[in-house]
């Protein structure tokens, strides 16, 4: 049983490091996941995700595998993103689905031919799958730099953003917070996948973000612990898809996000609001 | 003469250039109770919307008086129900205006988030999560959100939608209470005698303000007849309203010096009437 989960964590620094890395990120990430799914914007993540990758890929092309500028090109294009679809939906009659649809496609197209200005598709797999298992120093440091950035900016907007999420046109009524949380928060989703991408790639972080609070989401009816719990799913699956990655020589990226994945479909069916406890198991009723 | 609590300015509102509610003229007194009646699309939601601030006047203003705390129900609440939220997580939103982003909750806060319960007839519900209650326990808990915002104007747009009669009775109840603590208060409402029999006031809109002033002259048959055959429509060739026309009777209602509209000073602009056009 030692050798099974523990001795991996103890006899490789870079096991250490990948554990360390994607704590660190899921403690973020999962918090924002839960808002982007409260939001009905869980696709908004992957949007973004794409969305960054010319700033990454920019980055990539000039300095090639470094972290610093791929996680400054790619906060950029982020941002651009992330103002541009939110300000179109915002000031315009248009939805933030189909501007952010506009703005990402437009961002991919470009990402996809910068990347292709350097030749190789292997360069390409590496910016869009990461690396977990070769996270340096630099770049640990930047997660949990970022993991803070984002705990403590929730902590401080909680009760704007929890409202902007429940009744918008209330907060509109009493505050001019309503915008600039909005903005907040989607800079605080940028941030998150562009702290993920090193680790776990360009598409994969949205799964860390995504899964635990879809999982999440069928245990609890209250924002607080939803957050907690998706933490604690993001957490389980770093630990087991980083094991599953060593035991089995597999991509730790996939083994990871699978895991979660696995998590979410037991969560579907055996979760105190999934489908066996609210639509098989036969309900008494009380009689008031 | 009571204080203005609210003063409106040439209000023109509006969407897309064409006016919703047309050069608005006139005060809402301190501790005044007024209802407001009019067809569908007569602008009294739009009006609604400018007093808040959610809708930027396209000309003229409306002036809040200084330190008037306001509390708006909507007609069309953005409210996400299905939100993981309870019952008291919704009503204590209401302290928002006190405590604002980080103020923490203290016990007399709370305490008046339960009691707000209690007025609205909800103890008990405090731990319900909101997409488990039905259109009229929203209604009451979103009552006691605005009893608990504690405002000095409260603006309350249909909140007698979908509810019963009984319901309907406790939340005039609460509108009573208010009007007795000196609040302002402006209701949205259709039912003509509901408004005759508790209402003081009545602004009668129809794209403009057809009749203002007390209930019983307001809403008499000439009256109504006239806000009946107001134009729905917007007029692609509708000529310009000229700037300078809205000054000139913003003049002419800074002299008049009474805080509520006379029948004859609305009737007498030929030039705003939105009636049917040539085509």
């Amino acid at each position: 049983m030692y050798d099974l989960l523990i001795a991996p964590f103890v006899e490789f620094g870079f096991m250490q490091r990948a554990l360390a890395g994607s704590l660190l990120l899921a403690l973020g990430a999962c918090p924002v996941g839960v808002f982007l799914m409260l939001r009905r914007m869980s696709l908004t993540g992957d949007a973004m995700a794409h969305a960054i990758l010319p700033g990454a890929a920019a980055g990539f092309l000039l300095y090639g595998l470094q972290i610093v500028p791929m996680t400054i090109g790619g906060l950029v294009a982020g941002i651009i993103v992330a103002l541009g679809a939110g300000a179109v939906s915002r000031f315009t009659v248009q939805r933030e689905d189909a501007s952010m649809a506009a703005f990402y496609l437009i961002s991919l197209a470009l990402g996809v031919l910068i990347v292709s200005l350097r030749g190789s598709s292997v360069d390409l797999m590496q910016v869009l799958f990461g690396t977990v298992l070769a996270l340096n120093d630099d770049a640990l440091t930047l997660i949990a730099l970022i993991s803070g950035v984002t705990l403590l900016t929730l902590a401080v907007f909680w009760r704007a953003l929890v409202a902007e999420c429940l009744d918008p046109l209330f907060l509109r009524s009493v505050s001019r917070l309503g915008t600039p949380v909005h903005f907040i928060f989607l800079g605080l989703v940028v941030l998150n996948l562009v702290g993920g991408f090193q680790a776990l790639g360009t598409l994969l972080s949205v799964g860390l973000m995504m899964l635990p609070a879809a999982a999440a989401r069928f245990w609890t009816a209250r924002v607080e612990p939803m957050c907690m719990l998706a933490f604690a799913f993001g957490a389980v699956s770093c630990v087991a898809g980083l094991l599953i990655s060593y035991h089995g020589s597999l991509p730790s990226g996939p083994a990871i996000i699978l895991s979660a994945g696995t998590i979410y479909a037991a969560s579907i069916f055996f979760g105190t609001r999934g489908i066996f406890n609210t639509k098989l198991r036969h309900h008494r009723h009380r009689t008031a | 003469m009571p204080e203005a609590c609210l003063t409106f300015e040439d209000l023109t509102l509006g969407y897309n250039s064409h006016p919703t509610v047309h050069h608005l003229n006139g005060t809402i007194a301190a501790g005044s109770l007024t209802a407001v009646v009019g067809a569908n699309g007569s602008g009294k939601s739009t009006l609604m919307k400018g007093i808040v601030g959610v809708l930027k006047p396209m000309s003229g203003q409306c002036r809040v008086a200084d330190g008037k705390r306001i509390a708006y129900l909507p007609q069309q609440s953005e409210l996400d129900r299905s939100f993981p939220a309870r019952v008291v997580d919704l009503v204590s939103l209401g302290l928002w205006p006190r405590r604002g982003l980080l103020g923490r909750y203290t016990r007399d806060d709370r305490e008046a988030v339960s009691h707000a319960l209690m007025a609205v007839g909800l103890e008990g519900f405090e731990k319900r999560a909101i997409d488990t209650l039905s259109g009229g326990q929203l209604q009451r808990a979103l009552f006691a959100r605005v009893l608990v915002q504690d405002a000095d104007l409260i603006l309350l747009d249909e909140p007698f939608n979908a509810v019963d009669a009984k319901t309907i009775g406790d939340l005039i109840a609460l509108i009573k209470r208010w009007h007795g603590e000196s609040r302002t208060v402006m209701v949205v409402a259709h039912d003509l005698e509901l408004v005759r029999a508790n209402f003081p006031d009545t602004l009668l809109l129809a794209r403009r303000p057809v009749a203002w002033g007390r209930t019983a002259d307001t809403l008499r048959a000439e009256n109504l007849l006239r806000a009946r055959r107001f134009d729905e429509a917007w007029h692609d060739d509708a000529p310009w309203c000229a700037p300078d026309d809205g000054h000139e009777h913003a003049h002419a209602h800074d002299h008049d010096g009474h805080h509520h509209h006379e029948h004859g000073e609305i009737r007498d602009r030929p030039d705003h009437e939105s009636g049917p056009r040539p085509a």
